[in-house]
């Protein structure tokens, strides 16, 4: 369709920024933030040319490159988008300069710090838009290291920490990732996701890995489970599904305001594309097999992050479990969607409005959470690092836009109708209640005290008698203005207009409806 | 085999003969000639020639590829006295590769006057090696063995002014001395055995015998001769004191050459000759043959070598506890016991051997700046000269396994390999573990890095001063990693394609 090697040069360009930017001087400080920022607008000029050039009718694979890169396992060269990896790239362009700006004031190795930004962005390029494994889990870890430095070197106090328990989570699951993989490529003999989805639709994926592979005498059902498992644990530690969100709060805590926006905005959603591109369609059956625990682990992530939220003192932490409840969401759609419902035509609407309310919560919750963080920076800047949720108050007299505007947010996140939260949210719910009844309704506990604790946040931050001790807190400065206004824009427009978005996700959601069907 | 004739012998070993003639020429010159000469001039005059000789062998073996005696297969003389098939070549090639960048980190390095013997013995030694991974005959392996460890004992020693080199030298020799009884012990068990000391008739003695004592003894035996040349646990003893007291040249050598060679002739003699006595090393089924007892010496590297590694101080002594690391990881690919097993051990163990060649490169000019090679030598050297401080952090990343660089292409094809080798997945702990411990030791890895990017100087931070020879061949070797991780066909494919031919005779 187009000669032009896009994705390729999408992915390449914030690389040769990385790697420039690490060759910089340290004393040329202001030149460092300027080319990372000028190379992350780069790659978001690029993905909306992307974004403009995709046909959102056609449900294939689009701007597709396809190498021989080493024939002898398998592994190939391999990228292309459809609605879900183009809405994801997207993100990913939007968010990363918004986090720069948001890291401009830190003096500490700038040229490091933009480089490692750059490196992620990178990463997550790749992770979003390439299609065989092994090209894919390079990107998935590349992701992983400039992340962990970023944690580590400009972090909290507790930096040393928080860097390590996140990079041990995250090397857990993808190294269980990958001996499921490395499992699957021995029976099936291909690292090809698409080839490999082909044969998990149509059932052969169990039966092959059945006679291939044994493994102790384990019956038909056990060892494609086992291998499920492997998968599962990689992505349910990335969203993260509770239990095994234990590393975030506190990474979220510690991470400069910069890398949690990237962390909270980007990183988090890996999982959760992982889920849909490879776990949904390679094991349908083993989803459905264990459907009841997966669906409880949903419900359980939305109502107990909520109250774990409600119950924090750290302004950081509150939007950290916040952010956990959002992606609960998430799951829950995705573990409805999967329900086995047998072919009967009512159930695709409900699915189909179902796995669109997740894209469009991955990009809404992308786009929202970021936003309150980099707000929270702003907040800790002026107060000297204090951010707890009762050291503050009535600072809506002192500085009202700053408080507007975040205050926009918040009800973004809580789900508003006309602000972006709404609409995923509302689609999630609307498809999931028809098909999985007990676990939705249980969910709007979760929905419930998700508003009880953002409106505290504003009741506690905004309202209420003045702090003496603000009382000469500076407002949100122009260029501070500058920064979190598209972005508030861009709430309002998903909100009021979410076919901009749907418009190009749609066919590729009806699509996966399709094959899921059998 | 009868029908062939000396002419053709000779042709067969010119690669051999040519880097002994170039021993020779190398002794002759710089005795005779050179003597007077300035000490920068008798290296590069020596190297020069030393390197003319390997790459004479490296074009011959290239041009006769595939060997002119119409099998491409392979053939076997002598009783497996001097075998010669597709890979056999591509592993020599590999070798002498080594040996040039050997010679070339050394030519800058001012540790000893006697360069003519230093660069023969170098020479020496990759004779040894390249014997060494063409004989498929107990006798051959022991003699090639010999000749290459004798010869890396005296490089090791060969820092006379410094007496833990004296002292490292002594240490390897002992050990050495000791594994090469155990060998020796091992090789008359089998010959005792199996009637013979040609592989393939080992192996149609033994592959149906019943695995008792004696055949045990003997295949213990001879795991600790081969697991002392590739210094796995526990047999590792000599390898941190001979890394950090031998001159650096010489200890990248010995990190990287002299494990290819060794490493081979290990799978070759495992899998051809005892091929039928693995036993089982799945995890709690293990069942006598070498196959639990090499994945036990696997675990014991993996473990040791790494978390030992994490407390150093001095890098060459990092390197030295990594090397054991390693060696317990390219053990997974003789497990696997497959073609693709061998196929992921030898591009492991080449990128390897390139990668830590490059670390050494850079700590050898390091040490030579900043006298010492401890690890806070390292501070800053991201500023005081970039172009090693960017080469010793794709050296690093690549040990550690970072893609997209060539020891993660290496460790995820090992991983594959050994995942799928026999029934059951039985090899699937140890790679967990391998996993684990590969996540270990990104660890120290990083430790070195933080030192040269996020350190500042402590008292000297002058920019440290390159020749551009240097800096050419780290440049090299890093894009060579490079390069290898990005587009393993290169090498791999023709690993594969060899590997076929040379199981078919």
């Amino acid at each position: 369709m187009n000669s032009l090697p896009i994705l390729s040069i999408l992915t390449i360009v914030p690389l040769i920024g990385a790697v420039m930017l690490i060759g910089l001087d340290s004393q040329s400080k202001r030149l460092a933030r300027g080319l990372g920022l000028a190379f992350s607008l780069a790659g978001l000029a690029l993905a909306a040319w992307l974004w403009k050039a995709f046909d959102g009718n056609s449900p294939d694979l689009q701007f597709v490159e396809r190498h021989a890169w080493i024939p002898s396992i398998g592994a190939e060269y391999f990228v292309g988008v459809d609605g879900l990896g183009l809405l994801m790239v997207l993100l990913t362009a939007l968010v990363t300069p918004i986090a720069m700006l948001a890291s401009w004031r830190i003096e500490d190795k700038p040229q490091i710090y933009f480089s490692m930004m750059l490196l992620l962005q990178a990463g997550l390029f790749g992770t979003f838009t390439a299609l065989n494994f092994f090209h894919w889990f390079i990107f998935w870890e590349l992701s992983l290291v400039p992340a962990f430095f970023l944690i580590k070197l400009w972090g909290g106090p507790n930096r040393s920490a928080a860097a390590t328990q996140f990079f041990v989570y995250t090397m857990v699951g993808s190294v269980a990732m990958l001996l499921s993989f490395l499992a699957i490529y021995w029976a099936v003999g291909t690292f090809d996701f698409i080839q490999l989805a082909e044969k998990g639709h149509n059932g052969d994926l169990a039966s092959i890995l059945n006679v291939k592979l044994g493994w102790y005498n384990l019956s038909r059902n056990q060892l494609p489970l086992i291998i499920f498992a492997g998968i599962f644990l990689g992505f349910a530690v990335k969203v993260p599904l509770i239990p095994f969100h234990t590393w975030l709060p506190m990474t979220y805590a510690e991470a400069p305001t910069g890398t949690t926006m990237m962390l909270t905005g980007v990183m988090s959603k890996m999982g959760v594309y992982g889920f849909i591109r490879i776990l949904m369609p390679l094991f349908p059956e083993q989803m459905r097999m264990i459907l009841t625990p997966l669906l409880w682990l949903a419900v359980a992530t939305i109502v107990f992050s909520a109250c774990a939220a409600f119950a924090q003192k750290d302004l950081k932490r509150v939007f950290a479990y916040s952010s956990i409840n959002h992606l609960g969401y998430c799951m829950l759609g995705i573990f409805a969607f999967v329900k086995f419902t047998g072919s009967e035509p009512p159930w695709s609407t409900e699915k189909a409005a179902v796995l669109n309310g997740v894209m469009l919560q991955m990009f809404n919750h992308g786009l929202t959470a970021p936003i309150l963080f980099c707000f929270i920076g702003f907040l800790e800047q002026r107060s000297g690092g204090l951010r707890g949720l009762d050291q503050f108050g009535g600072l809506r007299k002192v500085a009202p836009v700053f408080c507007g505007l975040m205050g926009v947010s918040i009800f973004a996140s809580l789900g508003l109708p006309g602000l972006n939260g709404f609409i995923g949210e509302f689609l999630i719910f609307k498809g999931a209640f028809p098909l999985v009844t007990w676990a939705t309704a249980l969910s709007v506990i979760g929905l419930l005290v998700t508003a009880i604790f953002l409106l505290t946040v504003i009741q506690r931050v905004f309202n209420g008698p003045l702090n003496g001790k603000w009382a000469s807190l500076a407002d949100l400065s122009w260029r501070e203005r500058l920064i979190v206004l598209p972005a508030t824009a861009l709430m309002f427009l998903v909100g009021i207009y979410p076919q901009l978005l749907i418009g190009k996700i749609n066919t590729t959601v009806m699509q996966m409806v399709d094959q899921l069907k059998f | 085999m009868s029908g062939i004739s000396y002419s053709e012998i000779l042709k067969l070993v010119a690669p051999e003969m040519l880097v002994s003639l170039a021993a020779l020429a190398v002794l002759a010159i710089d005795l005779l000639v050179m003597r007077e000469a300035p000490q920068r001039y008798r290296f590069w005059t020596g190297a020069a020639f030393a390197g003319l000789g390997c790459g004479l062998a490296i074009a011959w073996l290239l041009a006769m590829n595939p060997p002119p005696h119409s099998m491409s297969a392979g053939l076997s003389l002598l009783q497996g006295t001097y075998a010669d098939d597709v890979l056999v070549r591509l592993v020599k090639v590999a070798l002498l590769v080594m040996t040039l960048f050997t010679l070339a980190i050394s030519m800058e390095s001012n540790f000893t006057d006697h360069i003519g013997e230093y660069l023969a013995l170098i020479l020496l030694a990759t004779v040894g090696m390249m014997f060494l991974v063409s004989s498929e005959n107990l006798l051959m392996v022991f003699i090639s063995l010999e000749l290459t460890s004798l010869s890396l004992y005296i490089l090791t020693a060969f820092n006379k002014r410094n007496v833990e080199s004296a002292e490292a030298a002594l240490k390897y020799f002992l050990f050495g001395g000791m594994s090469a009884a155990f060998t020796l012990f091992g090789l008359s068990l089998v010959y005792g055995l199996a009637g013979s000391i040609q592989f393939s008739e080992i192996y149609s003695k033994l592959h149906a015998a019943k695995i008792d004592t004696l055949l045990l003894a003997a295949i213990v035996m001879t795991v600790i001769g081969f697991g002392f040349k590739i210094a796995a646990v526990p047999f590792h003893l000599w390898a941190p004191d001979a890394y950090q007291g031998a001159p650096t040249p010489s200890a990248a050598f010995i990190a990287s050459g002299s494990k290819v060679a060794s490493f081979f002739i290990f799978a070759k003699l495992m899998m051809q000759a005892f091929a039928g006595a693995e036993g089982n090393g799945a995890w709690r089924h293990f069942t006598p043959g070498w196959l639990p007892v090499v994945a036990t010496v696997a675990a014991c590297s993996m473990l040791l070598g790494n978390l030992a590694a994490i407390v150093q101080g001095n890098v060459k002594r990092l390197l030295a506890y990594s090397a054991i690391a390693h060696a317990g990881y390219a053990l997974l690919g003789l497990l696997s016991n497959s073609q693709q097993g061998m196929s992921s051990l030898i591009y492991y163990i080449v990128t390897y051997g390139l990668t830590v060649l490059g670390a050494f490169g850079v700590v050898a000019i390091v040490e030579e700046r900043t006298g010492d090679a401890s690890i806070s030598s390292f501070a800053g050297l991201g500023r005081r000269q970039p172009l090693l401080g960017l080469c010793m952090m794709v050296f690093m990343l690549s040990l550690a396994g970072i893609p997209p660089l060539a020891g993660f292409f290496g460790k995820f094809y090992l991983f594959t390999a050994a995942i799928g080798a026999g029934k059951d997945m039985g090899m699937l702990w140890l790679v967990i573990f391998a996993i684990a411990m590969s996540a270990v030791s990104l660890y120290y890895y990083l430790q070195v890095l933080k030192q040269i990017y996020v350190v500042p100087a402590v008292e000297d931070s002058r920019p440290i001063v390159v020749p551009v020879s240097s800096r050419i061949i780290l440049s090299l070797l890093a894009l060579v990693v490079v390069v290898l991780g990005c587009a393993p066909e290169l090498l791999l494919g023709r690993l594969i394609t060899a590997i076929k031919l040379a199981s078919h005779q």
